[in-house]
């Protein structure tokens, strides 16, 4: 079944954690923009949504640091921050380990990745999903690109990660939303924090709607950081997605820079059905 | 230098009740068995946030460090801060790629180029 959604938003912890400090009128149209999401997501029956984030150190560490993961297991369970600071209670979301499994097998035909039975979420995950599956009733496949512990996965491997999961999703009869989260500028946990580069942004949003594989892969590591800090390494998994909707064009469904959130939030999705499969 | 182990303890203590715990009752203990400079070792002691940050800690991980000891957000920002300016730049990690210039100058060059 091809892929029934290819999306991105936005997954900073103050979305959550923060909102009590943000003005309703700059909080809620945020949270409205995520529940326009979760419907959109809704509209397209999917049997799982893969979820492809940049985590923080959460499961992994410079220890053993892969370029790819991706979860394979029936549950996962989150927020590993504290529940508090987060805004977002403990839970337990379901997985669906056949599908990773199959989906990792087909994968790894182009692409190397690495697989965990074991994945405590973090917000890079949590907070886009208390908002787009706050029952924690859909069946959750995560992915992990390196965009923290240099170096950093390569943009034209993550553009090739993508590819890979059009194919495997293409591969297996289930429906399968795809969002990528993160980004875009922002300098989170940082002095900067709250710094938010909208030109910037805004050009990178404008290549990311055309899926202009050329201009999104011609950023690099020194200059993505000088202008975007180090919350801009994140546009791997924008690029993932862009890769994964096979040459749809997207629209930017909600943007807005937000000091206290410490982003730029974002809400973009794909015209998967222009496109042949 | 050992930025390495002092991500390591952090990485650890964030995930771990039990180092949580450790780390409660005799810091100097918790972090004992971790390879670390003495300035390293003093830093996660006390804490001194904006030492950790200078050292090189990634904020990713800092900050849960920070919540951990009550520090509130708007506190932990001043507190790297002040660590900056006490201790100077950025010294190791992510943040000295290209030398941590400091907020302001940072802002202004970034608005230059947007203009």
């Amino acid at each position: 079944m091809p892929l029934v959604y290819a999306g991105v938003c936005s997954h900073a912890p103050g979305i959550t954690g923060r909102a009590h400090l943000a003005e309703p009128a700059q909080c809620d149209p945020v949270h409205a923009a995520f529940e326009q999401m979760r419907l959109d997501i809704e509209a397209t029956k999917p049997d799982a949504i893969m979820v492809m984030a940049a985590e923080h150190f959460a499961n992994f560490f410079m220890n053993n640091m892969p370029s790819f993961a991706i979860g394979m297991a029936d549950f996962y369970d989150g927020p590993i921050e504290d529940p508090d600071w987060l805004n977002i209670a403990k839970f337990r979301a379901p997985g669906n380990r056949d599908l990773s499994h199959r989906l990792i097998t087909e994968m790894m035909n182009s692409v190397d990745v690495a697989y965990a039975e074991e994945w405590l979420f973090d917000h890079g995950i949590a907070v886009p999903l208390s908002f787009l599956t706050p029952d924690w009733d859909l069946p959750v496949i995560p992915v992990n690109i390196n965009c923290q512990g240099p170096p950093l996965t390569p943009l034209h491997r993550a553009w090739a990660f993508g590819e890979a999961v059009r194919r495997a999703a293409d591969s297996v009869p289930e429906r399968i939303a795809l969002i990528g989260t993160g980004g875009i500028s922002h300098w989170p946990a940082t002095p900067d924090s709250g710094k938010i580069n909208e030109a910037w942004d805004r050009d990178f949003l404008d290549r990311w709607c055309r899926n202009d594989k050329d201009a999104l892969l011609d950023y690099d590591d020194l200059t993505v950081y000088a202008d975007a800090g180090q919350g801009g390494f994140e546009i791997r998994t924008f690029l993932a997605v862009s890769a994964a909707a096979r040459g749809a064009t997207g629209t930017v469904r909600f943007f807005e820079p937000v000091p206290i959130f410490a982003v730029g939030c974002t809400v973009a999705d794909y015209q998967l059905d222009e496109v042949a499969p | 230098m050992s930025l390495y182990y002092v991500q390591k303890f952090l990485f650890e203590i964030n995930r771990s009740p039990g180092l949580q715990e450790q780390y409660r009752t005799d810091r100097r203990a918790a972090v004992a068995p971790y390879e670390l400079t003495d300035e390293e070792r003093a830093a996660l002691i006390e804490p001194d946030i904006g030492k950790l940050f200078v050292l090189g800690v990634n904020g990713q991980i800092l900050m849960h460090f920070a919540a951990f000891h009550q520090i509130e957000w708007a506190d932990y920002l001043q507190q790297m801060r002040d660590g900056v300016e006490a201790y100077g730049p950025v010294r190791e990690g992510v943040y000295a790629i290209t030398g941590y210039e400091g907020t302001d100058a940072h802002t202004a060059r970034i608005r230059k180029g947007a203009d």
